[in-house]
């Protein structure tokens, strides 16, 4: 374990060493993107982390201002590209809570199917970018295997493999085409035993475990104080997902589905029988947990589609056309957050009555999920910093919009 | 082969340096060919193999099938590509250091033996002087991190300073073993102590070599810089470690080097512990008697032994390829506590183990194996050095050929000498003990 800043200080005492500052990123392979971090390190010890934004900014809200909603799905889309879908849910529901709208139960099982093979596409990239912050590459195309066959699917669905703009306001833009859910179960089942594999190459090694185990620990009182939402608070042991704690208009989408939060009670995650034990050398909240926490919401997603498979098949009602392109907006302001793969996606949307908002904003989890970055990697090891930085898994296009 | 290939050259009426000159630009050349050209394969073997592992094709239409000249091709573009040197770099160390690192690489290979008699130079310390050169490779990344003037490579070179000189304590170790098993560091004697079935290989010798074994090749593997212990070029943190700022073609002489070391350190695995240029079943020593026969046949059992070796490198070459895409990569303290927590006290260990194993179980090895075979390993190591002695034999050889054969000259084979002392090959053969597989 890395001692920390003070200590080498001490050691360090006799032998002046002089620190050095680096930028990592805004071009570096590990940063996710664009990110940059600007770090102050004493060998190969950090002192100091500072992570700065914007390389990536693309004016979307501002942009929102002047665009009708199903006009801005678009740029949801570009958000969080990893989970396109479920940043248009996301904005579809805010919507949808202002025009006070009801959805069908046909509509409302299709976007749980839609969201939770996003969620599940999403995770698959988060673990695979993961291993090769730690240096391995192999588990990075073995994730995108499955993805690939994931945006098959969603390409079959709405015709784009990333940037979907499949659910909008009022519901899809389409129904689910013919035998799309025959396709879609036969990939989960090819799907699910595919993950004990991952585990067999990432969680259980041992290489894996000590990168991982003991690192960039946060406490829960942290984790809130922070504002950290998704994976990563619940990685720190707090028990809170909106898909169960959320508003109505969302909660309601998983009325009446089993799932059990991701998250570890009494030493145990929920289903950790089929999947291996936590290591001893792991402790709540370090990158090991939050990494875990993901591999197993990936199984909570399959039960999930699984489940909303069968009660889509014998729902009734419409699929949910889609509001009117230039519907006017009621007055009045909104917030709805949901929980998207990396957190907790919220929507702000002001409306003076006209069909272009008045307002949009986007509440980004990543970004507050990267914001105890240089909290936990002070006095860690330069290695460490992309253990860290890759745990908390963020995509700029979220972060700086 | 020096012999001959002097007297040949002086009795075809050239003056004696220029014999020597052409002499030594022989090995030279065709060293220099094995390291390219291994190289070259063994990039694309990289390619393919970590394709398959990760269920892609990697390289197939470049050559007409399976992609073989994609290497080639980006050798080419590589050559063709603008040699950049950084404005901050100090110019002449950042243009050195790909050929300080190449140079080492390729000179240890002068020191091995591909077979009895085929090698650059016959040195009687090869095994010392493959190690010592080995270790200068390090100078080249040294230098190309500090001379790079990039934050990032000055990281890389750190690190590559502290886990090299670190693990080359624990490789040392490991060779050693060997070294005082044959009571030699001439790599030709000890491979041809290997001689016969697989079970006379030294992996097998005893329980303790066993074990070493696979001391060395984590070392080596560290040494060498490769995953999981490439924290010198890690490209997670350090974007590419001491060689961000290189390109072209010095960039690709980094490379060279660095699948000739492998090649290199999986060779000296080869020589040490796997039989050499021995197969598991010795056809062509034993079988069919081509290895003593001298002439032509000699010549064809020296040339599959060439190829036996270089298989069984090869063969190192892909585990390390087959390592790397699998494992992710170890953090530098966890690198260091490996060498020393780990490597160094299990090497020592070992090396006191088969010490004691050669004091006073000498005989209890497969290496005895029984008369048939005709099989002793004293009596190959002298009849060997019978063989290759006359003028060039070396100092320590000399001593021990059985005309003066005692006093043995150092502490560690005073230990070996019962194993020794007994009849030189085609009489009685060693009476051993019981044999253990």
């Amino acid at each position: 374990m890395a001692a920390s800043v003070a200590d080498q200080r001490v050691i360090e005492f006799d032998v002046r060493t002089d620190e050095m500052l680096v930028n990592m990123g805004p071009q570096h392979p590990s940063t996710h993107g664009v990110l940059r971090l600007v770090l102050r390190t004493d060998g190969e010890v950090v002192s100091e982390v500072e992570p700065h934004l914007g390389y990536l900014h693309r004016c979307a809200e501002k942009i929102g201002e002047n665009l009708t909603p199903r006009q801005w799905v678009p740029y949801t889309d570009r958000m969080d590209y990893l989970a396109g879908m479920n940043m248009n849910l996301g904005w579809a529901l805010c919507v949808e809570k202002l025009l006070d709208h009801n959805l069908s139960d046909k509509a409302k099982h299709l976007r749980v199917i839609i969201a939770e093979m996003g969620r599940i596409a999403s995770h698959l990239v988060g673990m695979g970018a993961y291993g090769l912050d730690l240096g391995t590459f192999s588990p990075f195309l073995y994730a995108f295997r499955e993805r690939e066959k994931i945006l098959d699917l969603f390409e079959e669905a709405c015709g784009a493999r990333l940037t979907y703009s499949y659910l909008t306001p009022g519901g899809a833009t389409a129904d689910l085409p013919e035998g799309w859910l025959d396709k879609c179960s036969a990939f989960l089942d090819q799907f699910e035993p595919v993950i004990q594999e991952y585990h067999a190459l990432l969680t259980t090694n041992s290489i894996f475990i000590k990168r991982t185990a003991n690192i960039g620990v946060m406490d829960a009182e942290m984790v809130t104080d922070y504002g950290c939402t998704g994976p990563v608070l619940r990685g720190s042991g707090v028990d809170h997902d909106l898909r169960r704690d959320g508003e109505e208009i969302y909660t309601e989408m998983y009325e009446n589905y089993a799932f059990e939060v991701v998250v570890q009670k009494d030493g145990h995650y929920p289903r950790d029988h089929t999947y291996p034990p936590v290591p001893k050398e792991a402790v709540l909240g370090d990158c090991w947990h939050r990494f875990y926490v993901r591999m197993l919401e990936v199984v909570q997603a399959i039960d999930l589609v699984r489940q909303a498979i069968e009660r889509y098949r014998s729902a009734d009602g419409d699929w949910g056309i889609p509001i009117k392109l230039t519907q006017k907006l009621p007055k009045g302001e909104v917030y709805l957050e949901t929980e998207a793969p990396r957190g907790q996606m919220g929507f702000y949307l002001v409306s003076d009555g006209n069909s272009i908002p008045r307002r949009v904003r986007a509440r980004s989890s990543c970004f507050c999920n990267l914001s105890v970055t240089s909290d936990v990697c002070r006095g860690a090891l330069l290695a460490d910093v992309p253990a860290i930085v890759g745990s908390l898994d963020v995509v700029m296009g979220e972060i700086d919009r | 082969m020096q012999t001959t290939l002097v007297d040949l050259l002086t009795s075809a009426g050239l003056p004696d340096p220029l014999a020597h000159v052409i002499r030594a630009l022989v090995p030279c050349v065709l060293i220099i060919h094995l390291v390219a050209v291994g190289a070259l394969v063994f990039i694309w073997l990289e390619r393919k193999v970590s394709g398959r592992i990760q269920d892609r094709l990697g390289p197939t239409r470049v050559g007409g099938r399976f992609g073989w000249l994609q290497t080639l091709a980006d050798g080419i573009k590589l050559i063709a590509k603008e040699d950049i040197t950084p404005g901050e770099a100090d110019a002449m160390l950042f243009r050195i250091a790909p050929y300080v690192s190449f140079a080492a690489s390729f000179a240890a290979w002068l020191a091995m033996p591909f077979a009895v008699g085929w090698s650059g130079l016959d040195m009687n310390v090869a095994v010392f002087f493959v190690l010592a050169v080995l270790g200068l490779e390090v100078f080249g990344v040294i230098l190309a991190g500090y001379a790079s003037g990039s934050k990032w490579s000055l990281f890389g070179a750190m690190r590559e300073a502290a886990q090299v000189v670190s693990y080359e304590v624990p490789l040392g170790l490991c060779v050693v073993i060997p070294v005082f098993i044959c009571g030699t560091m001439n790599l030709t004697t000890i491979g041809e102590m290997q001689r016969g079935f697989a079970t006379n290989w030294l992996i097998f010798h005893d329980p303790f070599t066993f074990c070493v074994f696979w001391v060395y090749i984590t070392c080596g593997v560290a040494s060498v810089n490769r995953a999981p212990f490439d924290l010198a070029e890690a490209e997670s943190e350090l974007v590419a470690g001491f060689h961000t700022e290189y390109s072209g073609l010095r960039w690709s002489f980094f490379f060279m080097a660095e699948y000739g070391s492998m090649l290199l350190v999986s060779a000296l695995a080869v020589i040490l512990f796997l039989g050499a240029w021995h197969g598991p079943i010795p056809i062509f020593s034993i079988g069919l008697g081509w290895t003593d026969a001298g002439g032509i046949l000699g010549y064809l059992a020296s040339l599959a032994g060439c190829a036996n070796l270089i298989l069984k490198s090869s063969l190192g070459v892909i585990v390390m390829i087959w390592v790397r895409w699998t494992l992710p990569r170890l953090r530098i303290d966890q690198v260091m506590t490996t060498c020393l927590k780990y490597c160094v006290p299990l090497a020592s260990f070992c090396f006191l183990g088969a010490l004691a194993w050669q004091a006073w179980i000498p005989n209890v090895t497969p290496a005895s194996l029984p008369a048939p075979f005709g099989i002793d390993r004293a009596a190959i190591r002298e009849s060997w050095v019978t063989r290759a002695g006359g003028p060039h034999a070396t100092v320590s050889d000399a001593q021990l050929t059985p005309q003066t054969a005692s006093p043995v000259p150092t502490t560690l084979a005073t230990q070996s000498v019962p194993d020794r002392n007994i009849p030189v090959a085609g009489s009685t053969a060693p009476i051993g003990r019981e044999e253990t597989p």
